[in-house]
């Protein structure tokens, strides 16, 4: 193709302005978390990472994590569907609240999970600890939390994809004798799939590094309650330098998972224009 | 009867989509449901098959009341206007889909799949998805498809409205003899007259959500009961106060018995065919009439731009006579269509 030297210096000049955007405002800093963790070698990286805290803080975050992906892939496909294949009234109503989550501060969702559960703010949370059972200040609040955080992402990745897809292949089905929930596990899921991951992953992403909800939720006591990113700040705030290169391992830690899941999922997934 | 509608009716909203249907398919019959878009045909169409509940009505199908059942139970075989391929599947594994959900054995499975697959000229695609496949294939598989299931009644939702037309004629032709060969009862919908008149042994007319007629290619084609019908099916003039087929217009340069003096205001040649516009003598203020005859005819009797003739219908011409003023012009009558039908969901 030809191109006009007007057009390359123009092209260029954006690659610059974007990658030097980028630079500043992500991959410097967290090269610095990566340079901070491994400045004095990798043995004090594994020995902060080996304290009980640590991998207690870390078995937490993922399990929480793990348990607000899973509430949040039924409930947001069940969601995406209701959204796109039926019409009812408050249908726009629903399609908005869908984002508050994106939109409102984790730290008013912490509040109002407290307000609503803890048996002390609560009537609904009173009579839960008086079942005894306990939301707020321990894990079912983190997951609620971080569940309540990352909810839109699986919705918004399934959405548009069931909106493509159409009703003609689930009508096809039906007429070919599928159940409703054939029709589902045959035609609707296998349709949605790359879009249904790319949602898990984010939401998994998000989740893993979720603080401001949860920290209103869990109390961050070390051992009991305190997640990986409640680790990493209370570390951070303390003197001495096991404390700050655990901080800096524990973060180092979060963002690589992060970084390794979006990796695998942009290179499991075929290109976005043909697989849709 | 293979298909008994009784009664049926639908609205969406406000809109009358299907009105007091009633209609007795037979076992073995290639019918088409014929009409303009919006007319209620697909919506009929859907509602045999259960994709859509009627307000009012019945379906029977093979003598079982099927009003109530759910698509998935009724044994029919759909064939959609744009494939509804299923597109994460092979080609061979979209037409083993309603076999798989029924659980049959795979054995028996893989033998109906390549059986089918033969009868479609599919047999080398197998293995293909269908992206890869052109229209003309897709719709092929579908059929396969819709029929791997034994269907006691296939339908077949304006099935070649989205292919091109030389492919929409060689898939047509072919269907026909697939009929032939397979015999399972057929209603297919089209807003296509001439694929209508070639296809079917019946056609049904449906417009404004009513039926307007049901008969045989012929019946329909020489004795339409409503001006409807008779511009519908084909090309139509007007000649006093009467539709006629430009055709069965008898044209000569001199006076004979019966026949309506006039000129000839356009001379236009298409292929083998050469259309006239006469305006006539007498009435100064109607539209012209259209007369179509051969190449052959014209030269031998020496017609031209301008010649004085006299024109009458031929004895044995369809004639519907006039009632509502609408139907006057006859160049502006919709004969056919090529915009796919907007769906009515």
């Amino acid at each position: 193709m030809h191109e006009t030297s007007g057009h390359r210096v123009m092209r260029w000049a954006l690659r610059l302005i974007v990658i030097g955007y980028l630079f500043f405002l992500v991959i410097w800093p967290v090269a610095l978390v990566a340079a901070k963790t491994f400045a004095g070698g990798l043995a004090p990286v594994i020995n902060a990472l080996r304290q009980p805290e640590v991998i207690f803080a870390f078995q937490l975050t993922l399990s929480a994590a793990f348990w607000a992906v899973v509430i949040n892939t039924m409930f947001g496909v069940g969601i995406s569907l209701l959204l796109v294949r039926y019409t009812f009234p408050g249908r726009r109503a629903l399609n908005a609240m869908v984002d508050l989550p994106l939109s409102v501060s984790p730290v008013v969702v912490g509040l109002a999970l407290v307000l609503v559960y803890s048996g002390r703010t609560g009537w609904l949370g009173e009579g839960i600890e008086q079942a005894g059972f306990q939301v707020i200040y321990a894990p079912p609040g983190i997951i609620m939390a971080t569940a309540f955080v990352s909810l839109p992402l699986v919705i918004r990745e399934v959405v548009p994809v069931l909106t493509e897809i159409g009703t003609e292949q689930e009508q096809a089905a039906r007429s070919l004798g599928a159940s409703a929930l054939q029709t589902f596990g045959r035609i609707t899921l296998p349709a949605i799939r790359w879009g249904l991951l790319y949602g898990v992953v984010l939401s998994l992403a998000r989740s893993l590094g979720e603080f401001g909800a949860v920290k209103i939720v869990s109390g961050g006591v070390a051992m009991r309650t305190q997640t990986a990113t409640l680790l990493v700040e209370e570390r951070y705030q303390q003197f001495g330098v096991v404390n700050s290169i655990t901080a800096y391992a524990a973060a180092f830690i979060l963002a690589l998972i992060a970084v390794i899941a979006l990796i695998i999922i942009t290179s499991l997934r075929p290109g976005r224009g043909r697989s849709r | 009867m293979s298909i008994k509608i009784t009664g049926v009716g639908k609205r969406f909203g406000d809109f009358i989509a299907l009105e007091g249907i009633d209609l007795d398919i037979k076992t073995g019959e290639l019918t088409a449901l014929l009409g303009p878009s919006g007319g209620g045909k697909s919506t009929l169409l859907r509602i045999i098959a259960g994709l859509e509940v009627a307000d009012a009505g019945s379906v029977e199908i093979e003598g079982v009341d099927a009003t109530g059942l759910p698509a998935q139970k009724r044994n029919v075989g759909f064939v959609f206007q744009h494939y509804a391929a299923f597109r994460h599947l092979t080609v061979a594994s979209n037409v083993a889909f309603g076999l798989k959900v029924r659980k049959r054995p795979r054995k028996e499975i893989n033998a109906r799949v390549q059986e089918l697959l033969e009868l479609v000229h599919l047999s080398q695609f197998a293995d293909r998805l269908p992206a890869q496949l052109s229209g003309g294939q897709r719709q092929r598989m579908a059929l396969a498809r819709a029929l791997a299931i034994e269907p006691t009644v296939l339908l077949l939702d304006e099935p070649f409205g989205a292919l091109d037309a030389n492919v929409r004629k060689e898939l047509r032709a072919w269907l026909r003899r697939l009929h032939d060969e397979v015999h399972v009862t057929t209603v297919f919908v089209t807003h296509d007259q001439e694929e209508a008149l070639d296809v079917a042994d019946r056609i049904v007319v449906i417009n404004q959500g009513r039926i307007e007629q049901v008969g045989s290619p012929d019946e329909l084609y020489d004795h339409p009961n409503s001006e409807f019908v008779m511009s519908f099916l084909g090309p139509v003039t007007t000649l006093d106060n009467h539709l006629v087929r430009p055709h069965d217009l008898e044209i000569e340069t001199h006076p004979f018995e019966g026949a309506y003096a006039g000129r000839i205001e356009r001379f236009n040649r298409v292929g083998f065919e050469v259309r006239l516009d006469v305006h006539l003598t007498d009435e100064d203020d109607a539209p012209p009439v259209l007369v179509t005859l051969t190449r052959a005819e014209t030269t031998a009797k020496a017609l031209n731009l301008g010649v004085p003739v006299w024109i009458r219908p031929v004895a044995n011409a369809s004639q519907v006579r006039i009632t509502t003023p609408t139907l006057t012009s006859a160049d502006t009558l919709p004969v056919s269509e090529s915009v796919p039908q907007p769906s009515l969901t």
